[in-house]
Order: C-alpha cells, then structure tokens, then sequence
C-alpha cells in the first residue's frame, strides 16, 4: 500500500505568526486520520496546507504522490469546510450538483451519486428544499454529501460531525468504514474523542504541535490509560511540563 | 463544463432574487424617467427683464416666449429695481451705451436671458444683413458690449446681483456640443446616463454577489475544486453580462418607443459600448469588493469609484474643462463610454470612429481582470 498524504517537517503560519511546528505525518491509501486537538490548534491549518491552498512555510507536502500545492490533485479529494459555505437560493440537489460540476463528475455520473451522496446523509427527501430554508444540522449533512459527490480517493473533511446527531453520526461512520473498505483514504478533524475512536488512527495537536501519535490502541497503552480523552489530556500535561523545562 | 456550471449558477441565482433583478431592470428606467421629466420641464424656464430707454426694434427682437419685458421708468439703479421687484434682468440704454444687469441668484434664468439677447443679436444681425440699416448694424454693437460685459459677470459675483460694467467689445460665441439650438439638456444627458445605468448597476450587483461568496466562504470553497480562477471570473463575466446585455436593451427600447428619442447610429453599436461598458464595471465591481468586508463597505466605494466618473462622462463638456481635469476624465472608464455612446447616439458614429475608444475600455477590462486573478491567489496559492 502507497502512503495517500506524506508530509514532512512542515512548519506553516500566517504572515509571521508560526501556527504549526514540525508535523510529521504520513497517512496510507485506506486509512482513516482523525486530527484531534482544541479549537485554535492549528488543524484547519492543516488541513489547508494539505489540500494546497496554502504554501508550506518550510518542508514538504505530497499527496497521491504529488506535491501541493497542485491545483489538479484537488480533482481527487473530496473536502467538507469546518464552515458550511453553501449557496442559499439553490436547492440542496442543486448545491450538490454545482460542486459536482466544479469537481469534474460528468452529467450522467450525476444522476447516480447525487441520490447516492444525499442517501449516506439522509437528505433524500430534502433535496429540493432551498439551502436557506434547511436547518443547522442539515446544513452540515449537505457539506458532507458534497465532499462525497465525486466519490474522490481521498475525503478530507474539517469536523464532520459537529452538530450531528448521534444516530446518524453512527450512520456517517459506518459509510466512512465502507469508503475507507475500498481503499480510499480519510483524514478528519474533530475535537470529540468518540470521533477518534472510530479512526484507524489518531493524532493529536496542541498549541500547534503534533503531541501524540498512533492507533487508538497503540495510545491507551502507551499512555496506560482507559479512554483517548485521559491520552489527550496527559499529553497535554506532558506538553505543559516539557514547555516549562525549555 | 465548468464555466458553463458557474454561469447557469450565477443566473439561478439572480433569476431567483426578485428585488436584484427589479432593481436592475425597473430602477434604470425609473431613473431615465425621472431624468427625462426633470431636464425636460428645463425648456420651459422664464425670466423677466425690466428694459429702461432700449430701443424699440431692440426689445421687440428680444421679447421671446421665455422672456417677459416689463418696461420701467423710474430713476433708481439697476440693482435696485431688480431687487425691488424680483427681475431676473434689467437692461438699460444710455444714449449709445447699453447695460445688462442680472440678478444671477437662479442661474437658469440668466442663461435664458443672456440666450435670448444672443438670439436677439442674431436676429438683428441678419435683418441688418438684408437691408442694410446702420441704425441696427449699432444697435448689434450696443448689445454686443453689454452682453459680454454682463456675462462676466456671474463668474465674480454670482450670488449678489451682478455689478454693472462696460468693457470692449467681447465676442460671444454659443457653441453647441450635441445636437442643436433646440434640443433639450436630456437629449445630451440620454446617452450618458445609458451608459451609465448598466455600469452602475453591473458594478453594484456583481461586486456584492462576489463579496457574499467571500463572506460566505463559498470563493474558498470554490477554489477547493480544480477550478481555474479565470474559470470562476469568466463565469461571472458572462453570467452578469447576460443580465447587462438584457438591461441594455430594455434601457434602448425605453428610449426608442417611450421617449421617442431617436438613435441615429447603429442599435449594435449601443449595445456593444454597454457591454463592454459593463465588462469593465464587472470586473471592477469584482476587484473593488476585495477591499470591502461587508455590503456596507461596498457601499462606500460607490462615491469614491463610481460618483467622480459621472462628472467626467460628458453632463460637463470635458472639452471645455482645464487641462488637468481633462486627464482625470481619461483615467474613467464611463468617460470613453459616454463619449462613444453620445457620438453613436446623436451623431450616428461607425464603429471604425468609436474603435479607439472602445479599445481603451478593453484595456481596463484587461487590467482589472489581471488583478482580479491575482487577488484570488490570496485564497488559493495555485
Ligand atoms: N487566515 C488566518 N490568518 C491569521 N491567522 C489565522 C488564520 N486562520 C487561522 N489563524 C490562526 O491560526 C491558529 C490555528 O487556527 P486553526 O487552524 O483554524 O485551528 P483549528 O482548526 O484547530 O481550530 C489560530 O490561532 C488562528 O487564530
Ligand atoms: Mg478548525
């Protein structure tokens, strides 16, 4: 198996502020990455540095084997913004059908993965309703059938399952198992640890550092603890700890 | 495939936004109509003027439908009798030597007055010309003096009533720039606010229909599909420039069949000046509202972007403006846009005579489309 998103040594930031420091992360085609840390860590930033919207400050970012920023290779990963950024006068189909247009899906591949995306997020029957008369969470499900429209090798998706309830969070995660089953990649934010319980594996950031990394299983053991939040939380303190001997 | 996506997205959306699409098709006509009546009733304006000793050939020449004689003898000054009885003139002859005063508090009037005597000249210029009389061949002088010491006035004293002067003899040319003696202030102003209408309005709409895809995060997320940025600008380019290309021609059929004001170029002419017109104002609308974070701060670029150019599209002839005015009028898009559309419009231009012009237009659509790009690198580092 070929890694899907290696990057190396980033450091990246906005103007002269750092915002990220010495990531390392590799993630392979199959894989699922939950990027897990408090608001303001610098995940988002990731996350863009990934997809090429912005330039890394120093080191190096491939995915699929090229290296970003590379305006073609976003024709491959499916993105859901941490944001919903939707067109309000359109219809749900007709938000999903814009994106899948600027994504490449061809007309007849539209009329087969718009009931296909709608259906993973149970938005079939919503989907001639006006975006600006769906609700919150409504909002959230059409963001995510958008980054799964064009059915990518890579769905890069900045916290999904914010204002998402739990039975169709269980829905979600058990679409992303079967996407990830055939061999596409995911890598997702979230700061809700039963998130990344369900990731294959997990990392976490904290004031812009990568503080620890692994499996799920890998973590609790290392950590000799019962749950990924006490994991975080210790290496939070381990963070705090290290600072202050700097 | 993708343009044709961000075009059928751009009219969707404004085909679905009712009051956008009144304010781009019911407000131009609204305002022409509005300019149409206001510039129109202008025609009508009558002044009065008090003649004191003037000849009588003189003052017959003078008496027009715009002006109303009202003779007085008493002894008092000019200033006073106009202050006394609200004369927009008074026009006095003493022996050979004749004196206009006006009032000049409504500049209007002073202009019929001063076009009225110039009318007046002309008449007796010609009668004199037929018959050869010398007592009007002086009475042409006489008026000739005061006509052109009077209208130095209101440049020195315009608020107060105009010092009577005398001075040599000034000659007093009318220069027509559109059309002639009998057209109207609307018939100059058609053209320009035609132009105008579909450049405002283009501007406004577009560059707010961008800022709300900015501060909707949806450029951001546009720009997180392999999509070109000339993709999504020439989307835009041809969405809103299928609704200009729209309003132009409702703004010319307006004035075809409603004002019955007659184009005497070419329709194809019009209609590609407002086009390119509105290209430029797209892409400026485009650019000027990255600078603008909310709809409000795009509203405060209108009278710093879009007010100044009204000034220079020909309501004052730029022709007759200093030189360094002049050179602010060509750095303004809707100046060669007017200035095309005028000579189209009432002088029946070819479009080999507009080309330049037209050409000048292209560049600024260029121009602002170079920055468009590079400003969208800000979301997108590729
Ligand atoms: N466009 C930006 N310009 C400047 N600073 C930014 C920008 N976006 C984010 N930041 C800063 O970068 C840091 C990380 O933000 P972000 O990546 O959004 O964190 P997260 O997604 O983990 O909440 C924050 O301190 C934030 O203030
Ligand atoms: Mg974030």
């Amino acid at each position: 198996m070929t890694d899907t998103i290696q990057v190396h040594d980033l450091q990246q930031g906005y103007g002269k502020t750092i915002v990220l420091r010495d990531i390392n992360l590799t993630v392979a085609s199959g894989d699922i990455l939950a990027l897990i840390g408090p608001s303001g860590a610098g995940k988002t930033t990731l996350i863009s540095t990934i997809m090429g919207m912005l330039k890394p400050k120093a080191g190096s970012v491939t995915v699929l084997d090229t290296t970003m920023p590379n305006r073609q290779i976003l024709a491959k990963i499916g993105y859901m913004a941490q944001t919903d950024a939707l067109y309000d006068v359109l219809t749900g189909r007709e938000n999903l059908d814009f994106f899948g247009t600027m994504q490449g899906v061809t007309k007849a591949q539209m009329a087969e993965r718009i009931p296909h995306a709608a259906g993973v997020v149970n938005l079939d029957d919503d989907l001639n309703k006006y975006v600006k008369d769906f609700s919150g969470g409504m909002k959230r499900r059409l963001s995510l059938a958008i980054a799964l429209i064009s059915d990518p090798p890579l769905l890069i998706l900045d916290e999904p399952t914010v204002g998402i309830d739990p039975e169709l969070r269980q829905q979600i995660w058990q679409e992303l198992h079967k996407i990830a089953d055939e061999g596409k990649t995911i890598l997702l934010t979230t700061h809700v640890m039963e998130d990344a319980e369900e990731a294959d594996h997990v990392m976490m950031i904290r004031n812009g550092e990568a503080i620890a990394q692994g499996t799920p299983a890998e973590l609790t053991k290392q950590y000799q603890v019962a749950t990924i939040e006490e994991v975080f939380l210790q290496a939070g303190r381990d963070q705090d700890a290290h600072r202050r001997n700097d | 495939m993708r343009i044709a996506g961000m075009i059928k997205r751009v009219l969707r959306e404004m085909l679905r936004d009712k009051r956008t699409i009144a304010l781009m098709f019911i407000a131009p006509l609204f305002i022409l109509t509005l300019i149409y009546f206001l510039f129109q009733s202008n025609v009508t304006t009558t002044a009065t003027l008090a003649v004191r000793g003037v000849d009588s050939t003189l003052v017959s020449a003078v008496d027009t439908d715009h002006v109303t004689i009202k003779h007085d003898t008493s002894k008092q000054s000019a200033d006073k009798v106009i202050r006394k009885h609200d004369y927009a003139g008074m026009l006095i002859q003493k022996g050979d030597k004749l004196t206009l005063t006006l009032a000049n508090s409504d500049q209007t009037k002073s202009a019929v007055l001063k076009q009225s005597l110039q009318a007046a000249q002309i008449k007796l210029k010609t009668k004199a010309a037929a018959s050869a009389i010398k007592r009007e061949a002086a009475a042409i002088k006489k008026l000739q003096q005061a006509l052109a010491a009077a209208t130095r006035n209101p440049a020195v004293a315009a608020q107060t009533p105009a010092q009577p002067s005398q001075s040599k003899n000034y000659t007093v040319k009318t220069h027509y720039l559109y059309g002639s003696s009998d057209s109207t202030y609307f018939d100059t102003l058609l053209p320009i606010m035609m132009g105008f209408v579909v450049f405002f309005f283009v501007f406004l709409i577009s560059g707010i229909a961008l800022l709300k895809e900015r501060t909707t995060g949806t450029l951001y997320r546009l720009l997180a599909t392999p999509v070109k940025r000339g993709e999504i600008i020439s989307g835009y380019l041809a969405g809103y420039g299928a609704f200009a290309l729209v309003q132009t021609l409702l703004v010319v059929l307006y004035t075809i069949f409603v004002f019955k004001v007659q184009i005497i170029g070419s329709i194809w002419n019009v209609l590609l000046i407002n086009i390119l017109l509105a290209a430029v104002a797209l892409t400026m609308g485009l650019f000027i509202s990255t600078f603008a974070s909310s709809e409000f701060q795009m509203m405060q670029f209108i009278p710093i972007v879009v007010i100044p150019q009204i000034f220079f599209s020909g309501i004052i002839p730029v022709s007759t403006m200093p030189n360094w005015l002049q050179a602010i009028a060509h750095i303004m898009p809707l100046y060669y846009g007017a200035t095309s559309m005028s000579n189209v419009v009432e002088k029946g231009a070819s479009l080999t005579s507009i080309a330049p012009s037209l050409l000048i237009l292209l560049v600024f659509v260029a121009g602002f489309l170079m920055l468009n790009l590079i400003t969208m690198r800000k979301y997108r580092n590729v």
